[in-house]
């Protein structure tokens, strides 16, 4: 079977997903969002402590970890050498001896140097010990395109990771997801890895005054709407959300479904949304073939095949490297109009009106 | 059964009775290694025993002379040659013997196998087998140790042939780096499987390419247990000081193939039978005797005690049951999730 998609360069969406601004709401950055949730959990608790390239002097090659060292030591923010595979397996054997490490690595195509450390062992210890060695480690790094830092630097592989039994992984989108997934991911007596978008660090917006707890077993409506689903995590919100204002401009009501955790996926929540609107678009960054969006539209498939009314659309990466050009490298991502270009086959399938 | 936990006899005396019985006690740890492995031949032939099974026979005095130099609460990670580490670490045969039946009641519920053996309750933390994986890990065990204040040495087997991984060099310059409490004893036993050293290393002295990291480094005679336990302690005294990370080039060799689906036909027979020569339990054995600590009787009677305990071990693990299908997914996760707020 071909699909072809069309996926003409556009403008990335700029659309923000926020909470509803609360009275005490301030204004805060994902960047710095998830900067106070590191501060908060090392604040709470002395056996967290931060480790990874530069995340102390340099303050993190994103600046997400800027000002930590000064207030909390050389000890509890540690420069690693660049060895991936040592300190993310250094960071496995703190929390079997009791601690509650945070590894940052730059980003998800370094992490492919530690795959060994967190498939063989950080995702394995607790079954093939027969229960003896929960690992509660958390991973913590860049992922996604966007940025015209080409193909070593820019992929979207954290649907390799939700491939993994033993690992819970994560996508924060917004403001209250980046502050709030931290906590949960420590408490969790497993490994978490946390995927952050790296076109959402300079997204600003306004953080609710008490903006937690954040759920991380459920997948959260960002916007409601009754004829068809977005279906999206990570950096892929923002345009979803863009491209829900389009529909809606044209009298198309789109629900746009954040993922937020991509293992274990909630069918729930996606399923639930899908028998509301009878049709679903999945916006994937990774490449289509074999890719989350790939495993979402099997699950509606066996789950909801009775509810669908039009096959289950996807908007996924161009297979290729991602290629620097900005015109190559908008054109090999999903867009904003590439999204509204599906959700209307959709529509246009089943030849009804919406509602 | 009763666990078989080898005697700690504690640091050898000048008295001569106390240095007498912890030779016996060295005999007797590197002894029930060697039944132990023999037995598992036996079984593997018999297909009770199923998988890959790596045999550490020949290598029994590293094992046995290196658990001297720690404490209860010190920490051990292995590889996948590891029954030797894990009983003179003194998990019980049982439990081993029950793993590799994959039953419920192996020291791992029957999901690892010969090469994931695992006992937190002795700070045994497997049983790893990817060449070289077991480092990074030691080393974050080492470092809670350190971040915490605790009095502790995490010591790290691994062979020659994890020379040649990243994680290994990445991991001593790390440890080195930081000051790690870490007790690296490599295993050189001249062969990656059946790549000679030689033939996989430019630079075969590995003792002079660890110190190049700056940890304190030498090699031992592997052979001699007495000498790998002198050696063991003064390294473990060297990280209990705060010396940092210590590593010890134990030259040793193994006498049975690889695994047990290998041929061993990359090594010379002569060489196999000159290594078998210096044979580490009959060459203390040897000693004992010469020097009147080990009449016939007492070796029988030895024989005899190591030969009850593993028909023991079998017999136990044969009735052992297995674990039900339904517990297939068990220990995926942990059983309660904190995530919910």
């Amino acid at each position: 079977m071909t699909t072809t998609h069309s996926r003409t360069a556009g403008p990335a969406g700029s659309s923000e997903p926020t909470a509803p601004a609360a009275p005490a709401a301030r204004k805060t950055t994902y960047r710095e969002a998830m900067r106070e949730a590191m501060r908060e959990a090392m604040r709470a608790d002395e056996r967290v402590f931060l480790m990874g390239e530069d995340v102390g002097r340099y303050g993190g090659c994103f600046g997400v970890s800027l000002g930590l060292l000064e207030e909390f030591g050389p000890e509890r923010v540690r420069d690693a050498p660049l060895s991936e595979s040592a300190f993310v397996g250094t960071g496995i054997g703190a929390a079997l001896a009791g601690l509650r490490p945070i590894v940052e690595i730059m980003t998800v195509n370094f992490s492919l140097l530690a795959l060994d450390q967190i498939l063989n062992n950080a995702a394995t210890l607790l079954h093939m010990s027969g229960g003896q060695l929960p690992v509660p480690l958390v991973i913590r790094m860049t992922t996604g395109a966007g940025r015209q830092l080409a193909a070593q630097h820019s992929h979207s592989l954290e649907n390799w990771y939700a491939h993994i039994p033993g690992l819970r992984v994560l996508a924060p989108a917004t403001l209250t997801d980046a502050r709030c997934v931290l906590a949960p991911a420590l408490a969790d007596p497993d490994p978490v890895l946390i995927f952050e978008h790296g076109s959402l660090y300079n997204v600003s917006g306004d953080l609710p005054a008490d903006p937690g707890p954040v759920d991380l077993d459920h997948a959260a409506v960002r916007r409601p709407g009754t004829d068809v689903s977005l279906i999206t995590y990570g950096g892929s919100l923002p345009k979803a959300l863009a491209a829900a204002d389009d529909l809606a401009a044209d009298g198309i009501g789109a629900e746009v479904v954040d993922l937020r955790t991509l293992r274990p996926l909630d069918d729930a929540t996606v399923g639930g949304s899908v028998a509301r609107t009878h049709r679903a678009v999945v916006v994937d960054e990774g490449w289509r073939t074999g890719s989350l969006a790939a495993e979402i539209s099997a699950r509606l498939t066996e789950q909801h095949f009775y509810d669908l009314d039009a096959p289950v659309e996807r908007v996924c990466s161009a297979e290729v490297p991602m290629p620097y050009a900005r015109r190559l490298e908008q054109a090999a991502l999903p867009q904003a109009d590439a999204i509204t270009a599906a959700a209307r086959r959709t529509l246009g399938e089943v030849g009804e009106e919406p509602g | 059964m009763s666990a078989t936990r080898t005697p700690r006899t504690g640091r050898p005396t000048s008295r001569p009775g106390r240095a007498a019985a912890h030779r016996l006690a060295l005999l007797e740890s590197m002894l029930r290694v060697r039944r132990f492995e023999e037995r598992c031949v036996e079984l593997y032939s018999a297909a009770r025993i199923r998988g890959f099974m790596h045999l550490y026979i020949g290598e029994e005095a590293v094992a046995a002379g290196v658990n001297e130099a720690l404490t209860d609460e010190d920490a051990v990670v292995s590889t996948y040659r590891e029954h030797g580490h894990a009983l003179a670490r003194g998990v019980p045969a049982e439990a081993i013997m029950a793993e590799m039946f994959g039953k419920v009641t192996g020291c791992s519920r029957g999901r690892g196998g010969s090469m994931h053996l695992f006992d937190v309750s002795r700070r045994f933390y497997g049983g790893n087998a990817i060449v070289g994986g077991g480092l990074p890990l030691a080393a974050g065990l080492a470092l809670a140790d350190r971040m915490t204040d605790r009095d502790r040495v995490t010591c790290c087997f691994f062979g020659d042939g994890a020379f040649a991984e990243g994680e290994f060099h990445e991991t001593a310059n790390l440890a080195a780096l930081w000051g790690l409490p870490l007790l690296l004893v490599c295993e050189n036993n001249l062969y990656a499987m059946g790549t000679a050293l030689a033939r996989h290393q430019a630079q075969t002295d590995l003792a002079l390419r660890a110190a190049g990291y700056g940890m304190v480094a030498w090699a031992v005679d592997g052979m001699d247990v007495l000498a790998v336990e002198e050696a063991a302690r003064r390294a473990a005294e060297g990280v209990r000081a705060g010396g940092g990370p210590h590593f010890l080039e134990m030259r040793t060799y193994r006498f049975r193939a690889h695994s047990m689906y290998d041929s061993d036909r990359y090594r010379d027979k002569t060489e196999i039978e000159q290594w078998k020569e210096r044979d580490p339990v009959e060459g203390l054995a040897r000693r004992l005797r010469e020097a009147g600590e080990l009449s016939d009787e007492a070796r029988t009677a030895l024989e005899d005690r190591l030969a009850a305990e593993i028909d023991a071990a079998v017999r136990a693990a044969d009735q052992a049951p297995e674990e039900p299908i339904e517990d297939l997914l068990k220990y995926v996760t942990s059983p309660v999730k904190a995530s919910r707020p």
